[in-house]
């Protein structure tokens, strides 16, 4: 496997860089610039610890590749992805899943990473425990970064069991009467007539979860709807076509992205944290998350 | 008859008076004693003017007034904080939240609070109480500790195993940074986009600017609850059934662990149903729908009668549970009657590592003629190691400071770190290089100088300055409603 060293040699102090992952996303926030060299990140499960939640692994790793590895000891990381995400991809688009109301979203998944700077140098943020409030939470600020702040080599990330079965359910039904019969579902997402209905959990309470629903018209459903990626800062109301999360707030669509818009004072205050950590512009030029 | 007017020849209190009233900032000597200290062992700290303002536009003229006169400034909650994160340094302008204490809007379609960040931490939940939804964040100072201080110090608390701490509960900010200008971070609908301000906000211990609004999410109330108290006699039995537990894919909404001297000090005042003679007692409580706690309740009780469990008892009923959890709760007021004195640590270490660490602690103490107590966070491996003393004996605090140091190395040697809930503040300043590379530190104040360029919102804070306002002394009075 490769080590943080390669890594750092191959990110090099000077010339625009980017770290490739699946691809999956790779025009979020903006095209490459043209003539950028891409680097890949260390691939491999280095150290799954079940009894603490945790597993070590090389950011270049396939997300399907991990999820497996943690099913085998029904544990599981809070990110989404595609069949070719990989874990580091996966972290710098900030990939929640679906199921973020009862899993957590993607920015409570990352605990520590090994990183290379732009000035070529490897800095670790974040600690390897799963509570940790010492210094500033730099893996924060690493989750949804499009890889424009530091390049994500190694990373420890928060795992957690797995549900003992979850089944998906559609029909027309109000929100509250959902809320009304489950607990914590696991997803409830809109589209433009039909609620989608995930509820996970021990087999006998989502079985009477599910008897309650079913007498409320919906229907078990055979195989799990196909759920687009989730577009950040969109908003419900202009979901027409797209899945409405009703738990969260968030939109899941295959429409592209678009122009990301912030405000003003969230613009400045990005710029001025992009300069501070890349004061050249040259990991992941063209990328602009805000 | 009319209230006389006091002559005010300072022109920063005068600016500051005129930005909010005269009734609302106060250079008082027993003021500024008062607001010098919080509720850690620092001393030392020096508080200037202190304002009281009473909303956003009121905070961000002081900071305004704070950037014109070229002065620093710390904002400060219920100042429970156990690290010195809210002890003032060179008499900065204090910006006290109390008064902004407003529950401003609750949701409960879309679960979501708007609060001011003076709101207490338990007034919240209690306003919920009927709606089925509450707070998840609960920690030990829920009683007094303000929510705009979870949020500089992103809180913990025994229920943040199963549910996440602070930062995973808040969905948006509205943020006067230190330049004075105001941003919302974060969103209420679905996730922001661009980076992820929000946050890095939270736990920013009140260095990267005022929180002024907080919108929090609201958690469910579990259908079910079931607390188990089992007792043992290793505290390595107790450890080891603490990590086959979450080996187990149980993820228990607290798992709680006390020792053989926490115990002997709290059943006979707290009548809880601790076992005298045991060496500790893990406090195990899951939640959720029925099937799923009962099934969760036998795999516990079996890995602990396994790892040597004397017994575990399920409470039967609310009263039961409330008297476990009693018991846990006074365990820090009834140390208090042990030592006049008290310092208290907060460390994190490996799950799997928690039998040997906690030896080692007890060694540190006994060559060091101290003692120590422990009552804990098992579940996330959150150490509280608290150590009681005299301080009026001559060298019980210098033995205290180094049985401190050595316990925060031992945590990292484990592969710990410096802090899981109290922060860093003033307090663990000069450990973090023995976390953290020069260059980790690096990153961090880019981070920091990202928000506050001209390093002037509760500076001297976190980050190793080489220089600290604040001492290390012992504390001997534990605040009402506080527990570890």
């Amino acid at each position: 496997m490769k080590t943080m060293d390669d890594f750092a040699e191959e990110v090099g102090d000077t010339s625009f860089v980017s770290v490739r992952g699946g691809g999956t996303r790779w025009d979020l926030g903006g095209s490459l610039m043209q003539g950028t060299s891409e680097v890949v990140a260390p691939k491999g499960v280095i150290n799954f610890k079940p009894e603490e939640m945790i597993v070590q692994v090389g950011a270049g790793t396939k997300l399907n590749t991990l999820q497996n590895e943690l099913n085998d000891l029904k544990q599981e990381v809070a990110l989404a992805g595609f069949s070719d995400s990989t874990v580091g991809g996966s972290l710098a688009v900030g990939s929640s899943s679906h199921r973020r109301a009862r899993i957590g979203a993607a920015s409570d998944v990352l605990l520590q990473a090994e990183c290379v700077g732009a000035d070529g140098q490897q800095f670790v943020a974040g600690g390897p425990t799963v509570k940790n409030v010492t210094g500033y939470d730099l893996c924060r600020l690493l989750v949804s970064s499009l890889g424009t702040l530091a390049l994500m080599g190694v990373v420890t990330l928060r795992t957690r069991p797995k549900p003992e079965v979850g089944v998906w359910l559609k029909g027309e039904i109000l929100f509250e009467e959902i809320l009304r019969c489950c607990y914590r579902p696991a997803s409830v997402l809109k589209d433009a007539s039909r609620i989608f209905l995930l509820i996970e959990g021990y087999e006998k309470d989502v079985e009477k979860e599910c008897a309650s629903l079913e007498k409320l018209g919906m229907s078990v459903m055979e195989t799990a709807p196909i759920i687009p990626p989730m577009i950040k800062g969109r908003l419900g109301e202009n979901s027409n076509d797209d899945l409405l999360d009703l738990q969260t707030g968030a939109v899941y669509s295959n429409t592209s992205q678009g122009e990301i818009e912030v405000s003003e004072g969230v613009k400045l205050l990005s710029e001025r944290i992009k300069n501070n950590f890349d004061p050249t512009g040259r990991l992941n030029p063209g990328r602009r998350p805000y | 008859m009319r209230k006389r007017q006091r002559k005010v020849r300072d022109p920063l209190l005068k600016a500051l008076i005129k930005a909010l009233s005269e009734d609302r900032v106060t250079d008082g000597a027993s003021a500024r004693r008062i607001y010098s200290k919080d509720g850690s062992v620092m001393e030392g700290g020096r508080a200037g003017i202190i304002c009281f303002p009473e909303d956003t536009s009121e905070v961000a003229k002081c900071i305004s007034i704070a950037n014109e006169f070229d002065r620093e400034f710390v904002t400060r909650g219920a100042g429970t904080g156990l690290a010195g994160g809210s002890v003032p340094c060179n008499d900065p302008i204090m910006i006290v939240t109390t008064r902004m204490n407003k529950i401003i809007d609750v949701d409960l379609k879309k679960r979501i609070a708007w609060v001011q960040p003076g709101v207490v931490n338990l007034d919240l939940s209690t306003s919920l109480k009927g709606t089925g939804l509450h707070f998840a964040p609960d920690p030990s100072s829920q009683q007094a500790c303000t929510i705009g201080g979870n949020v500089a110090n992103n809180s913990g608390g025994p229920h943040c195993l199963a549910y996440g701490v602070t930062n995973t509960h808040v969905a948006a900010l509205e943020v006067v940074l230190p330049d004075a200008s105001i941003v919302q971070l974060g969103s209420v609908d679905g996730e922001a986009a661009g980076y992820d301000l929000r946050g890095v906000f939270v736990g920013g211990e009140g260095t990267l600017g005022v929180a002024t609004r907080i919108a929090v999410r609201l958690t469910e109330d579990p259908p079910e609850i079931a607390t188990l108290l089992l007792d043992f006699s290793k505290m390595t039995d107790a450890a080891e059934t603490v990590s086959q537990i979450i080996a187990n894919g149980v993820l228990p909404a607290a798992l709680e662990l006390m020792d053989r001297n926490v115990i002997a000090a709290v059943e006979p005042f707290a009548k809880a149903g601790y076992p005298m003679d045991a060496e500790a007692v893990l406090i195990a409580e899951v939640d959720g729908l029925p099937e799923g706690v009962s099934q969760e309740v036998d795999i516990i009780s079996e890995i602990g009668m396994k790892n040597g469990a004397r017994e575990v008892r399920v409470a039967a009923n609310e009263e039961e549970r409330e008297r476990i959890w009693k018991g846990r709760k006074s365990a820090f007021g009834a140390i208090a009657k042990i030592q006049p004195d008290y310092y208290l640590h907060d460390t994190v270490i490996p799950r799997g590592r928690l039998a040997e660490v906690i030896e080692k602690v007890y060694e540190i103490a006994k060559r060091h003629d101290l003692v120590v107590m422990n009552v804990f966070h098992a579940g996330d491996g959150n150490l509280h190691p608290l150590l009681v003393f005299d301080s009026r004996i001559p060298g019980t605090l210098e033995k205290v400071q180094l049985a401190g140091e050595e316990i925060v190395k031992i945590s990292l040697e484990a592969g710990g770190v410096l802090s899981g809930e109290h922060g860093i503040g003033l307090e663990k300043q000069r450990f973090m290089s023995q976390q953290f590379s020069e260059r980790d530190l690096e990153a961090q104040d880019a981070l920091r100088r990202s928000f506050d360029p001209e390093n002037r919102s509760n500076p001297h804070k976190v980050l190793p300055t080489g220089s600290s306002c604040g001492e290390m002394s012992s504390l001997n009075e534990i605040p009402e409603g506080i527990w570890i």
